[in-house]
């Protein structure tokens, strides 16, 4: 659904366990993206599947885990490394 | 926990922000320019400062443009705080941000707001869907990471639509179409605000619609009643042109349907705002140096009016010029010589601007959902729900949080608050105005414990 156009610099984190190819630069939503994965989290009212939408820090829908807390993966940037985890539906 | 003492606190690091910061620093003011961003640029020149030309190239010079007040920004003395969110600026001008997990307090003489715009929610079936997400998201995704959709659809009407899809093309994206929303209606309320002035981004503009037709990418006009179809995500998109129903399959929808200005600070603070029928959305009250219902708190740029990035600059100026004679840096006669020149500029692009707000005016459809379409994306309440609460009495934005959570969730109303304006409006036969919008509480953007905590250490 995505690509990058230029392939530099890349290193891995995880997301879930998996390994996530990342390049230099890329947000966590980015390079999921770039991966593929659009659903990030579901919604605690319905469990309805949602994936960033604005990419700018404004709707939230694209809330994942990170060391227990809940963050912005649209606003993180992708570190070699890091453990990234689908966000629990109830804490928000 | 840490307290300032700043002539000039300015939050936003776009167009607006950048070159009111220059401006007040340069008359001998002490700025600190509260930044959400990692780099200076805001949304619009986002990604500029990574210096990657293979991408700066793509998108073009009114972007590369940016460059010239990053530069400019770089060499002052302005206290550039960048991944800096900022939760409260309160009636004293005091302003709480965090940076780095930590929190802070910074105290103002005068705070100028340079918060910039959100796109307008355009709130259709299905628009919750995974692999839905607005133009402008995908533009930050070209910009700072040079990852673009693949046969992505693009849908609803907006300069920043053309421009997305123009630039997409230009990344030798395949887009499998532009479900266009402008119908003639647009074209005969544009004829009337024609403007004779300033052909040059007219022609760009022009030159992108070119380009959608060149390349030969399926092209759909007065498009109605969207929906985007998919059960765990996206895979298509539904709509009704020239009297049948097209379905095209994609799992990438672009939706935009323009931008409106960011008025989170503004509410909060509660400040007055009104009602602008030909943008369609509320504007915060300020005068011509951009000063708002209270002295101390002044709105630059597209937060106080959409103009785009660069009525967004000369307005940042003005309003810097405005706040230095008022903490008498320069004399008023200064502020007046030096502000003429942004002035006239800013009367010039305007007309241009009344144009483009006019061809391009949100469809009719977009502040009529169906009952059945999520209004409130956090807490998923539907446009049906807030027909209902309105037929139970509900009159007020602020009363349909207590009829069901809408506007409670993390966003704050960010993506639902002026569709519960327009839906309560239809529904009560009242104003825009009569009707309002979300009360908006501190901290404008959810805080950690642990970062209030760190306030008061
Ligand atoms: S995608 Fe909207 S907040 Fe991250």
């Amino acid at each position: 659904m995505f690509k990058r156009l230029h392939d530099d610099n890349t290193f891995v984190f995880t997301f879930d366990g998996t390994d996530i190819q990342a390049c230099k630069g890329e947000t966590v939503a980015a390079a999921l993206f770039a991966n593929g994965i659009a659903a990030l989290r579901k919604t605690h009212t319905s469990s309805s599947q949602r994936g960033p939408f604005c990419m700018m820090g404004a709707c939230y829908d694209c809330l994942v885990e990170v060391d227990g807390k809940t963050v912005q993966s649209c606003m993180l940037p992708a570190q070699p490394g890091l453990q990234v985890n689908r966000a629990k539906a109830q804490d928000e | 926990m840490a307290t300032d003492d700043t002539d000039i606190v300015i939050i936003g690091g776009g167009p607006a922000g950048m070159s009111a910061a220059i401006c007040a620093a340069s008359h001998g003011a002490t700025v600190t320019l509260l930044d959400e961003q990692p780099t200076a640029g805001g949304q619009i020149y986002r990604g500029l400062s990574n210096g990657d030309n293979r991408i700066a190239g793509l998108l073009g010079k009114d972007y590369q443009y940016g460059k010239k007040l990053i530069d400019q920004l770089a060499r002052t003395t302005v206290q550039h705080l960048t991944n800096t969110t900022v939760w409260s600026v309160d009636e004293n001008a005091v302003i709480t941000y965090s940076k780095d997990h930590q929190a802070n307090r910074i105290a103002a003489k005068i705070v100028i707001i340079a918060t910039g715009a959100l796109e307008r929610p355009y709130p259709i079936p299905g628009w919750t869907l995974p692999g839905v997400m607005t133009a402008g998201a995908a533009q930050i995704l070209l910009k700072t990471s040079g990852i673009v959709p693949e046969q992505p659809v693009l849908a609803g009407t907006g300069p920043l639509l053309y421009t997305v899809a123009s630039q997409l093309l230009g990344a030798g994206v395949k887009i499998a179409a532009v479900v266009d929303t402008v119908t003639s209606k647009n074209h005969l309320r544009a004829a009337k605000q024609f403007p004779i002035t300033t052909p040059g981004p007219l022609l760009t503009g022009l030159s992108y619609l070119k380009k959608i037709k060149r390349t030969q990418t399926p092209y759909y006009k007065g498009a109605t009643q969207l929906k985007i179809t998919g059960d765990r995500s996206a895979n298509g998109i539904e709509f009704q042109h020239k009297g049948k129903v097209v379905s095209l399959r994609s799992n990438c929808i672009l939706l935009h349907q323009g931008v409106i200005p960011n008025t989170q600070l503004s509410r909060s603070l509660r400040l007055e705002h009104h009602w602008h029928s030909l943008q369609q959305c509320f504007h915060p009250s300020i005068d011509q140096w951009g000063k708002s219902s209270l002295d101390n708190i002044r709105i630059a740029g597209d937060g106080a009016k959409i103009g785009g990035a660069i009525i967004a600059e000369h307005h940042g100026t003005i309003t810097a010029l405005g706040a230095l004679a008022d903490l008498e840096k320069i004399t008023e006669q200064t502020r007046d010589k030096l502000a003429a020149l942004p002035l006239a500029a800013i009367h010039r692009l305007d007309r241009l601007r009344h144009f483009l707000d006019a061809l391009y005016a949100p469809p009719v459809h977009y502040a009529e959902p169906t009952d059945d379409t999520i209004i409130c994306r956090c807490e998923e309440v539907t446009a049906g729900d807030i027909r209902r609460y309105a037929k139970l009495g509900c009159v007020g934005p602020n009363q349909t949080k207590s009829f069901g959570r809408c506007g409670m969730g993390p966003c704050q109303g960010r993506y639902c608050s002026l569709t519960v304006t327009e839906i309560l409006a239809a529904e009560n036969k009242l104003s825009q105005d009569e009707v309002g919008a979300y009360r908006i509480r501190s901290p404008v953007k959810p805080v950690t414990l642990e970062e209030l905590a760190s306030l008061h250490d």
